[in-house]
């Protein structure tokens, strides 16, 4: 090829000998003018629409952004706020007022702990702490899986951190589960694997029911270790929040994974209690079900047991919430192909083999999306205790309103309140993505 | 209808957990063996209960709450304050969560009888009133004819708002708003020509407007809303000790017993009824099955009736309520508590 470019050129004189320098393209066809060409005036009709977005969102910043930017921060109430803004000249100079973020500086504490003792400060911060890194191995496979101890002992180290009281609370229900375990892993062989799934279930809920309480304060006599304890009332703001939204998350999803494959089963009775479960708790609003909480699991216990009413709400967060997961799961099982089952069964896995090693991680994989969905959800949907009178960040607000310093204050704490709940949810669905990316293994 | 069925089914059951409760102790018996006082306040409304800036609960309701605590338990701040809702508070108290429900409530018949609860007086005679902006120029609520109204749905000043206009000929377009928050809002945005709760709550919300002055509260009052303390039907004794601790607040305004001398005004004056009062002289105390310085306890926790008043919502306050109705019998007010003796 080079061969015969290099003869062309001795017979005609003007073709050049060597190459060009590469120049850069016309500016009208790359770079930001290109995009900007293509995208935002590619016709005259677009161009107007362009023109007419651009201004709306130039008027809305034009009366967003000094307002937000130019906020007070250091003031004792909302009249002190007025003060400042006018000793400022804001209100004339930018023609309207300016945010009052004072009190964010001022309730910050109640907006991030409620009621929570201020020199406990530091154990919902350690819990919070801990459940990142507990959480993370779950997360981002790439971490040791040593780390998985620590997600396992995570649920009973926080619950102890935040609520404190005797050291062997927490241990003496974690011996439920190892009991049970322990069930699982010795019983198969002597009693069947039907026996030993229903032993695994009955031995610690038993064990909870009849042997805890005595337990506990057997031990506690013995060997008094602990640490203060934390009234229920006290959590509030975004630790009540964090509570209601994680223990949700956290035990609604194994118990969705039950009630979905419940409702693919044969079994009849077992189909027919998960089908029943999952359509009237599905049925009915979740307003409802805390409102049932709240007020009718109080007439329905014996009187003077004080049940108390956090666990009662997170109860009903974590039912409400693992009947939706367990139909987004359901889809994942529906969606997946016969053959996967067939194939399942082919190699001689029993029941429980083949869900664990073949189906559950198709579905659950088809089903990220909708069980991120769901969770999102669910995480927004704790602000509705407000309504049985918990102090939530919504429900601070109006508290905080109802203090004569602040009274007349709302888009500041809104805005904060909705903020925060952006970055947690859009944590969540970005995570969601990033799962979904690296788990893709079909062909697109 | 189907609420109030509702509701009533909750209180027959609850009155039952009452009677089952009282089985065991009664209420005083339960408080002091806690050694708290569960008492359910709202969730917050200016002056009467909000937690501060250090999470303390500060409020002319709450002072209820505290003197009932340190008449009981000699110590104001043995109080569980339970933050109840308008939806959870009847059953809260019916189902023995609180022992007492100081929570602006207003006794009615149906409240009083059908819920099976015992509403033991009267701490703020309130009433519906009626705020508009000073340029519309309206001296009187009859002049209101035609205006638009921001109105709470589904309480009972709707019901007033609707009987009132009715029974002199107007008529009214109604801004149907949920909260109170929401109402400032959409009064202040021009939403609405008039905005209508009770006064106390008029107030409330004119005190935190930019600029007061230009809203003028009418002189109008078209309903009777008196809010008191209450307690659940069956347990009478308890009954008479939080009724009787807040006559002797109000009694302790009348006789001039205030915070500051309650500590020795019990053994100098000459007064019986003060000394009665504070248990230097008599048994009442033993009567009520408390200590003879019940009384003095309860006043000293945050004073007499007018010093709580003018603490939360006085005219010191920015609130600035008058006391108008609420003033003692002898200034024209309707407070009037029973003898001590």
């Amino acid at each position: 090829m080079s061969e015969l470019h290099s003869e062309t050129a001795l017979d005609t004189a003007y073709v050049r000998t060597e190459m060009l320098p590469e120049q850069t393209p016309p500016v009208t066809v790359s770079g930001p003018i290109k995009w900007a060409r293509e995208n935002l005036f590619s016709s005259v009709w677009n161009a107007l629409m362009t023109i007419i977005s651009i201004y709306v969102i130039y008027v809305v910043l034009v009366a967003i952004l000094p307002w937000m930017l130019n906020g007070i921060w250091d003031a004792g109430s909302l009249n002190e706020c007025r003060e400042i803004r006018d000793a400022r000249g804001g209100s004339g100079e930018h023609g309207h007022d300016v945010a009052c973020w004072a009190v964010l500086v001022d309730r910050w504490d109640q907006l991030m702990f409620g009621f929570y003792p201020s020199d406990l400060y530091w154990r919902p911060i350690l819990a919070l702490a801990l459940f990142l890194t507990a959480i993370a191995p779950v997360l981002y496979d790439s971490l040791p899986r040593k780390m998985l101890i620590l997600t396992a002992l995570m649920p009973f180290l926080c619950f102890w951190l935040l609520w404190g009281g005797s050291i062997w609370t927490p241990i003496v229900v974690a011996l439920g589960f190892v009991l049970g375990w322990a069930v699982v892993k010795f019983g198969e062989g002597t009693l069947g694997s039907m026996l030993a799934t229903i032993g695994a279930i009955l031995v610690p809920i038993l064990f909870w029911m009849y042997l805890t309480g005595p337990l506990i304060s057997g031990l506690h006599s013995i060997l008094p270790i602990g640490i203060q304890a934390v009234e229920s009332r006290a959590f509030g703001g975004f630790l009540l929040a964090f509570v209601i939204g994680a223990s949700g998350i956290i035990l609604s999803m194994p118990l969705g994974v039950i009630l979905a494959l419940g409702r693919q089963s044969d079994l009849f009775i077992i189909n027919k209690c998960s089908v029943i479960f999952i359509e009237v708790i599905r049925g009915v609003p979740l307003i409802v079900w805390l409102f049932t909480a709240q007020l009718l699991l109080g007439y329905f216990l014996p009187p003077g047991s004080n049940f108390d009413l956090m666990v009662r709400v997170i109860i009903m967060v974590t039912l409400f919430s693992s009947a939706y997961i367990a139909e987004v799961i359901r889809g994942g099982l529906a969606a997946l192909p016969r053959g996967q089952y067939e194939g399942a069964d082919s190699l001689g896995l029993n029941y429980w083999q083949s869900m664990q090693l073949i189906i559950l991680p198709q579905a659950l994989k088809i089903s990220i999306p909708g069980i991120v969905s769901s969770f999102i959800g669910l995480f927004k949907d704790t602000v509705l205790v407000v309504f049985i009178g918990l102090f939530d960040p919504i429900g601070f607000s109006n508290a905080i309103r109802a203090d004569t310093d602040w009274n007349g204050i709302y888009w500041e704490l809104f805005i904060f309140i909705g903020l925060c709940f952006f970055i947690c949810c859009f944590g969540m669905s970005r995570y969601s993505q990033y799962l979904e990316r690296k788990l893709a293994t079909d062909h697109r | 209808m189907k609420k109030s069925v509702f509701l009533g089914t909750l209180a027959i059951a609850g009155a039952a957990a009452g009677y089952a409760s009282a089985q065991d102790g009664g209420t005083l018996a339960q408080v002091q063996e806690r050694g708290t006082l569960n008492c359910g306040v709202t969730t917050g409304l200016t002056g009467f209960a909000a937690p501060d800036a250090n999470g303390e609960w500060q409020g002319f309701d709450v002072g209820v709450c505290r003197a009932v605590a340190a008449a009981v338990l000699g110590d104001p701040s043995a109080v569980e304050f339970v933050p109840t809702t308008g939806q959870t508070r009847f059953t809260a108290l019916a189902s023995g969560e609180i022992d007492l429900l100081a929570r602006n409530t207003t006794w009615t018949f149906s409240r009083d009888v059908d819920l099976a609860f015992e509403f033991v007086g009267v701490n703020y005679y309130d009433g519906q009133g009626f705020m508009v902006p000073r340029e519309l120029g309206v001296s009187s609520a009859l002049e209101l004819d035609g205006a638009t109204v921001c109105i709470q749905t589904g309480t009972t000043t709707e019901l007033n708002l609707a009987d009132f206009f009715s029974s002199n000929n107007m008529s009214y377009e109604p801004v149907p708003i949920e909260t109170n928050a929401e109402a400032q809002q959409q009064y202040l945005a021009g939403a609405c020509d008039v905005y209508t709760t009770d006064a106390s709550g008029l107030a409330a919300t004119r005190a935190t407007f930019e600029d007061p002055t230009a809203h003028v509260v009418l002189p109008e009052i078209v309903s009777k809303e008196p809010l008191g303390p209450l307690v659940r039907h069956g347990d009478n004794e308890w009954g008479d000790i939080v009724r009787w601790t807040l006559n002797a607040l109000i009694s302790a305004e009348e006789l001039g017993v205030t915070s500051a001398n309650v500590g020795e005004i019990g053994g100098t004056t000459e007064n019986p009824e003060i000394r009665r009062l504070l248990g230097t002289e008599g048994e009442l105390g033993a009567m009520l099955g408390l200590d003879a310085d019940w009384a003095a306890n309860a006043i000293a926790a945050g004073g007499n009736y007018g010093e709580l008043f003018e603490g939360n919502i006085g005219e010191a306050t920015p609130i600035g309520l008058a006391r108008g109705l609420n003033a003692q019998w002898t200034d024209g007010g309707l407070l009037y508590s029973p003898p001590f003796r």
